[in-house]
């Protein structure tokens, strides 16, 4: 599918700049120039479906969805599943929670949703698709689905209401009449370039970083010896995931410059169940998020659903490295 | 008579891209509004939004959850 982008790198870097194919510089070169550019096409194109799916699918009539119907224990995996579909903006976090819980939905299947939200976004999706393949990405969807799931579900065990913070409190004792949602009043084709236009912000917004994170990906898989981690990580050493998930929890970074890195240590040892694991511990729960969160709940909430969420990934990790 | 536009959200880039936009349109078609940010949450959730950015008009929402284009604004505006 990509061939014709092989192609290109070749031409670029061995014909155009006169790099030469068999030098250290021309190769890392090359990989940068296709990974660069497949990861940009990738995410346009992710970026661009969902918007399609967003078109259809307002977060409004996912709220009203879950609101309305009968589910029967399927709400959580329902909320996990729109978390997914929805673009996330950790700005938008707070917003979409109190609308959740404003519009009388359990605040244990609102935390499905907003598990999932972070983990499974375009963003991270395209750049899996782009450095791991199909399967990989599936994978990393799925699990992040059930993951949001059983999460979710977990919560609800806990008595979490007096924990929110009192404003919320005020907010849910009169619950609010949900409004209907008014159907979007523009046609699919007048609403088509404004879609391109926001895959376009996307993919400008973290154009700089997948760009710094190949990089950083290319020149590590120059520099950092074969099997550099299997010595130290991958050796299936039990303590491996619950450190990688540790150390990845308070690190924020955006996925446009994470995979690419973790590309580079799945390549040299590390099993890709940890580096799953890492990857969502860094996307799925940061500082910035248990900031904003901590307007809406206090810090004993924050780190009860810190903590599930952590203890969850790290099975999931286990699970990964047990059956790939 | 002058239009009262407020944009409501928490300081994310979206938000500040579409202030931007409407401070464009605005200066360049000469309209006559004030533009207020409420950064504020709980202000931002008495207006019942979920996503943000969101534009409101005279305390009517108009946009919310994306950053609308500049002909979008001005045929809100007109």
């Amino acid at each position: 599918m990509f061939d014709w982008l092989q192609h290109f790198a070749d031409w670029l870097i061995y014909t155009l700049f006169k790099v030469g194919a068999e030098t250290h510089l021309g190769t890392a070169l090359n990989f940068f120039v296709y990974d660069t550019l497949k990861i940009l096409i990738l995410l346009f194109f992710v970026v661009f479906i969902m918007g399609i799916v967003n078109a259809y699918f307002p977060i409004e009539r996912l709220k009203d969805y879950l609101n309305k119907k009968k589910l029967y224990g399927l709400e959580y995996f329902f909320s996990s599943v729109f978390g997914a579909i929805t673009p996330f903006c950790s700005c938008s976090s707070v917003p979409l929670f109190i609308g959740f819980v404003q519009g009388g939905i359990p605040l244990a299947v609102t935390f499905s949703f907003l598990i999932t939200s972070p983990l499974v976004n375009e963003v991270a999706v395209a750049m899996f698709l782009g450095m791991f393949g199909v399967k990989a990405t599936l994978i990393y969807a799925i699990s992040g689905i059930v993951l949001g799931t059983i999460g979710g579900w977990l919560l609800g065990k806990f008595n979490l209401e007096p924990l929110l913070s009192d404003w919320v409190k005020k907010i849910l004792e009169n619950k609010m009449q949900h409004g209907e949602y008014e159907g979007a009043k523009q046609t699919f084709y007048q609403r088509l370039p404004e879609i391109s236009r926001g895959a376009w912000d996307i993919v400008k917004g973290v154009l700089l970083y997948v760009v710094i994170g190949i990089a950083i990906g290319a020149a590590m898989h120059g520099y950092v010896p074969e099997n550099f981690f299997n010595t130290y990580l991958g050796g299936g050493q039990w303590w491996t995931v619950p450190l990688a998930v540790l150390v990845a929890v308070p690190m924020y970074a955006n996925a446009a410059g994470i995979v690419p890195i973790i590309q580079v240590f799945v390549a040299k040892g590390v099993p890709l169940g940890t580096a799953i694991a890492f990857m969502m511990a860094t996307v799925g729960l940061s500082i910035p998020e248990a900031t904003l969160l901590k307007k809406v709940m206090s810090l004993k909430l924050i780190a009860i659903f810190f903590g599930i969420v952590t203890v969850c990934i790290i099975i999931s990790g286990y699970l990964f490295n047990l059956i790939l | 008579m002058s239009k009262v536009i407020k944009i409501l959200g928490t300081g994310c880039p979206k938000c500040q891209s579409m202030t931007g936009v409407v401070q464009k349109v605005i200066s360049e078609n000469n309209i006559d509004a004030t533009i207020e940010k409420v950064e504020d949450i709980m202000e931002i959730m008495k207006y019942n939004v979920m996503t943000t950015p969101a534009l409101v008009i005279d305390d009517v929402i108009t946009i919310k959850g994306r950053v609308p284009s500049k002909d979008e604004v001005l045929a809100l505006l007109n």
